[in-house]
């Protein structure tokens, strides 16, 4: 029987600088077809450039094999399960790529007349109207690029209801579990950041609650599941508390992979949420990035949506940029289209059916895990779980292992750390999100995997912590990084 | 372990009184808590400190700590070597690593601070 | 489903362990008013065919596939298929952020390697690992510029692309920063140096200047600069069109550089995924926001890189962090870096040669509307009828022609914005120029 993880030998590789000899191509262009123009007459001899310094050259046989080498040194979700907290990375169906790679969608030009592009506009139209219906909300931008962009968006309309209602107000509430992006994006947006503690049971504070949402607060920005993977159980009676002060609800979307077909944030009281098309509708993150963080609103917040928005004249897709009450643009173009063509392939692959069939599974693997790991860890909080489950590492702490030094060493398990030290309200965190994507057999060994762990803990505990043992490298030196950063190549002197 | 002649806050700052101007540090106990120190933020020389407020921050690989003046006043010097060498702060917190000299506005605050026994007391509670 | 690897009898017994005797119980502490009781309105799951034949229909809608002579900020060029082959590969396209630094040395190193050349082709000292794109890398730049000066306002060029400004505009309205606009000479296409000067202050935080600019005039960098300069203010150079940094001097005198890298990962792709960059000088390197890769050392003494200075982003710093980024483009850097491995050194000044001599070609034959010296796009003015009836008769000849300008400079909706690449043959430029000769009579 085949354990996850066993040794093999991987290629060396140096930089490109490094095997870079003059004269090498890696790539030959046809000839000109037209005279060529001496640069310095025509641009001015102070514009052209000298050789640019120090750059590679190679054989196209090296940049294949250069590249090559360097993604053996890399865990996929191709290769094992990323049991990432928040962070759903499920598999990424090949037949997403084929759908975005489709010619007459990759090049198109986002300049093209309307009419020649009625294809591209299609796609973006029925995402729209997809995600509004997953999500139980009247309108969606695709527009931002990612979900930190998207909750920008969001805030930024909240902010200009508001203000066209007279007062944008000061501030706005946030969980003390929120993930970093919520207080950044809130003052990036002009507001300042009020973060309310979490009650003994990982949720908000619902005794609390009214007394903290003055005339100040523009918002809640809530997590649903919150990042404790519980389901936030008096959203509606929050939304209702904030909507009777004139504020409103924004719901962070990343965790919308324990919702899916299930619950919908509109029918609990959200006026405006993000997603992340990335996590939940299993478009790859390519190592972080591109993703996409569409945002969907309710009614009263449509005007507001970044210009311009899809809209049908005559059967015909048309862009609409009269938009006076529009906050603008958040981007350049219309969005991550080929992200979102992603998206789209997906959502039709699954349908309704298989949506909902993902989320269930989700949540059982989350469920199926916690179950197996209570024993050997400690569970500060007992509420029932959705798609992810957090732990901590108080009973590994007792021998000097902490949660950073278990994520090390599931490495040399053949698994990707789970997310340590986070949410913030948890000390010595361990996040764990399996997603629908893992097979029984997967998670099976990855409790194994931890039990085993739990065990060296207290058995062999310098063992954890100089872990992972396996790997290229050993654990890599990262104050020295952060003191004197090193943050290019340079030849020798 | 911690100087008698200092005071100290309950964030964990410390003042050294020389004359009427405060050299202020953080003390043994953050140092370690935060770890390895790869940064600090020193506050500019001729700003006006205020007791309570942000004066700077250090900054460890995973985390940033805001430092609160434990007095009031304008900051005459700054502790330059800190910007070259960070790992000053963990190595001597209470000597080499101070962080900046402060010219008292209001020295009546300092009746407000702990003394060493009482913030070995804090200490001794928050392990 | 085939993509939830579990069968049902799995299933049952994984619920049975939890004591559970239906997956309705997963659910039980939602508050049942909250529940969706009936399916989701969506056409139920179909298989890989049905899905990749409706996208190819969609692609068959689209027209594509024919010389096309668009560009502002996005652009055709020849992308080797090894781009393709390798960014492709599971272990670059379904990785995750290298936070693990010991399980993504191989995404790590390519990152290093791309922050080097952004270095190398700009001349700055250090760049970030990428933005979402260039509209966001400018607007980004700009509040980095506040932070460094302390200073609340900007001047933009107004020959920088509409679509960038009108980003920069939304992300500085809620920071109270005023932009002011400086105006471009009519006759050279280019900034109008002393009016560019006179709008700059002592609450000038940046001037920021995109060349070559929306017009494809190349702009005098070095006298901004020193304007920039002398006003106490940075000078940002933002640029659309990549490739033009393999023939284009690097302006010395710039403090931040912020572009877009679609011209060496993608084709136009509809307007995205693109990718920014900014790149600055190694005492602004705390303001930079996005990620860093740092070359360090693991515990054996190997040279080993990771994700570094964490600590001015937003999972550390919350609210103060210098940005609220999080994902950024890794995958379509990596796809820019591949790019720049296979054309290399001299392949990269051959394109952008290439592209150089194409445009200069078909503007040689064509009403210019700018005096000013462009790269690979320029204005052309349309005399006898509207460029959208010049583009209706190329349409007719299939042919994409240019960018009629009304629509962004309403001065100048009697021109268009062409861009020949390397991608354009010489036959193509013939027949666009006949159609323009031609009044547009078919």
């Amino acid at each position: 029987m085949t354990g996850k993880a066993r040794r093999h030998i991987v290629q060396d590789e140096p930089l490109v600088f490094e095997i870079s000899a003059p004269g090498k191509r890696g790539c030959q262009l046809p000839p000109l077809d037209v005279p060529a123009v001496d640069a310095a007459e025509a641009l001015g001899g102070a514009n052209v450039r000298r050789e640019i310094e120090g750059f590679p050259e190679l054989s196209e046989v090296e940049v294949v094999r250069h590249f090559t080498r360097l993604s053996t040194w890399n865990y996929a979700i191709d290769l094992g399960m990323y049991p990432l907290g928040s962070c759903t990375m499920k598999y990424n169906p090949r037949a997403n790529e084929a759908a975005a790679s489709v010619e007459g969608l990759a090049w198109a030009h986002p300049y093209q007349p309307e009419e020649t592009v009625q294809g591209c506009l299609e796609i973006m139209a029925r995402l729209e109207q997809a995600l509004a219906e997953i999500t139980g909300m009247d309108a969606v931008s695709l527009q931002p690029a990612a979900g930190a962009h998207g909750e920008l968006t969001g805030i930024l309309l909240i902010r200009a209801l508001l203000a066209g209602r007279g007062n944008p107000r000061r501030k706005i509430l946030i969980p003390d579990s929120a993930h970093g992006t919520n207080p950044a994006t809130a003052a990036i947006a002009g507001y300042e950041v009020e973060n309310i503690r979490s009650n003994e049971r990982g949720m908000i504070d619902i005794e609390a609650f009214p007394s903290l949402v003055t005339e100040d607060v523009a918002a809640l920005m809530i997590t649903n599941p919150n990042t404790l993977g519980v389901f936030e159980v008096n959203i509606a009676r929050i939304a209702e508390i904030l909507h009777a002060k004139g504020a409103l609800l924004y719901m962070d979307g990343a965790n919308m992979n324990a919702l899916v077909g299930i619950a919908r944030p509109g029918d609990a009281g959200v006026d405006v949420l993000h997603l992340n098309l990335h996590k939940t509708f299993s478009t790859p993150h390519g190592g972080g990035g591109p993703g996409s963080g569409p945002v969907a609103v309710k009614k009263e917040l449509e005007p507001f949506l970044p210009t311009p928005r899809l809209k049908q004249v005559n059967s015909q897709w048309r862009w609409d940029y009269d938009r006076p009450q529009s906050i603008g643009r958040v981007r350049a173009f219309y969005g991550n289209f080929g992200v979102l063509v992603r998206a789209l392939a997906y959502i039709m692959a699954c349908g309704s059916d298989g949506l909902r069939a993902a989320t269930v599974d989700a949540v059982l693997n989350a469920n199926y895990v916690r179950k197996a790991l209570e024993p050997h860890y400690d569970l500060p909080h007992k509420e029932p779980s959705m798609h992810e489950c957090v732990f901590s590492d108080r009973r590994q702490a007792r021998h000097g292992v902490r949660t950073m030094d278990i994520a090390k060493r599931l490495i040399d398990y053949g698994f990707h750390p789970y997310t340590v030290a986070f949410p913030l309200i948890v000390a010595g965190a361990l996040m764990i999100e399996p997603t629908e994507s893992e097979s029984r057999r997967e998670l099976d060994l990855f409790i194994e995997a931890m039990i085993a762990i739990a065990r060296e803990a207290e058995e062999n505990p310098e063992l954890v912590r100089t872990a992972p043992h396996t790997t290229r490298t050993s654990r890599v030196d990262e104050v020295t990084a952060a003191r004197k950063p090193i943050l290019r190549w340079r030849p020798e002197e | 372990m911690y100087p008698e002649e200092f005071k100290y806050t309950r964030e964990h700052e410390w003042v050294k009184v020389e004359g009427d101007v405060g050299a202020v540090g953080i003390t043994f106990y953050a140092q370690q808590a935060l770890g390895d120190i790869v940064y600090v933020e020193l506050p500019k020389v001729g700003m006006k400190a205020e007791k309570g407020k942000t004066l700077g921050s250090v900054e460890s690989v995973k985390a940033v700590s805001d430092i609160y003046a434990p007095v009031s006043g304008e900051v005459i010097e700054v502790n330059e070597a800190l910007v070259q060498t960070p790992e000053l702060l963990n190595r001597d917190p209470h000597g080499a690593g101070w962080l900046a000299r402060i010219r008292l506005s209001s020295p009546e605050e300092l009746n407000n601070l702990l003394d060493a026994e009482q913030y070995q007391a804090l200490v001794a509670e928050e392990s | 489903m085939r993509f939830l690897p579990k069968s049902d009898a799995e299933r049952r017994q994984m619920l049975e362990t939890l004591g559970l005797e239906s997956a309705e119980e997963l659910f039980a502490q939602i508050p049942p008013e909250l529940r969706l009781r009936r399916p989701l309105a969506l056409d139920p799951g179909r298989s890989e065919f049905e899905v990749l034949e409706f996208m190819r229909a969609c692609g068959r809608r689209n027209k594509t596939g024919q010389p096309c002579f668009l560009g502002a900020g996005a652009y055709y060029h020849y992308r080797p298929v090894v781009v393709e082959t390798l960014a492709s590969r599971g272990e670059f396209l379904t990785a995750y952020t290298p936070y693990q630094a010991e399980i993504s040395q191989g995404l790590l190193t390519a990152i290093f390697e791309f922050q080097t050349m952004m270095c190398q082709l700009t001349g700055m000292d250090v760049a970030n690992a990428s933005m979402y794109d260039g509209s966001t890398a400018m607007a980004e730049a700009a509040l980095m510029a506040r932070r460094i000066t302390g200073r609340e306002h900007v001047v933009v060029a107004a020959s920088a692309h509409p679509e960038y400004r009108e980003v920069l505009a939304t992300y500085a309205h809620n920071q109270a920063i005023r932009i002011r606009e400086a105006p471009y000479d009519p006759e050279s296409g280019a900034v109008n140096v002393p009016a560019a000067a006179s709008l700059l202050d002592d609450n000038t935080a940046a001037l920021i200047i995109q060349s070559p600019n929306f017009f494809g005039v190349v702009e005098p960098l070095r006298e901004l600069a020193g304007a920039a300069h002398a006003a106490g203010a940075l000078l940002i150079h933002v640029f659309t069109e990549a490739v033009s940094l393999g023939l284009l001097a690097p302006c010395e005198e710039a403090d931040i550089v912020a572009g877009e890298l679609q011209s060496f990962a993608l084709p136009p792709s509809y307007g995205g995924p693109y990718a920014g960059v900014i790149a600055t000088r190694e005492k602004f390197v705390r303001q930079l926001p996005g990620r860093l890769v740092g070359q360090t050392t693991d515990t054996r003494g190997h040279r080993a890189f990771c994700l570094t200075l964490s600590t001015r982003e937003q999972h550390i710093r919350r609210e103060k962090a210098t940005s609220n980024i999080c994902t950024n483009q890794a995958l379509v850097a990596l796809m820019a870096t591949i790019f720049m491995t296979a054309y290399g050194k001299q392949g990269l000044r051959e394109l952008a040669e290439q592209n150089l001599a194409k445009a200069h070609y078909a503007a040689a034959r064509l009403p210019l509307r700018f005096r000013g010296s462009f790269f690979n796009e320029f204005v052309v003015h349309c005399e006898a009828r509207p460029p959208e009836a010049i583009n209706r008769a190329l349409a007719e000849r299939n042919i994409v022609g240019g960018l009629p300008l009304g629509r962004f400079y309403p001065e100048l909706s009697d021109c268009m914005l062409l861009c020949v690449t390397e991608m354009i043959r010489r036959e193509d430029m013939e027949r666009l120029v006949e159609t323009f000769r031609s009044g547009g009579q078919a």
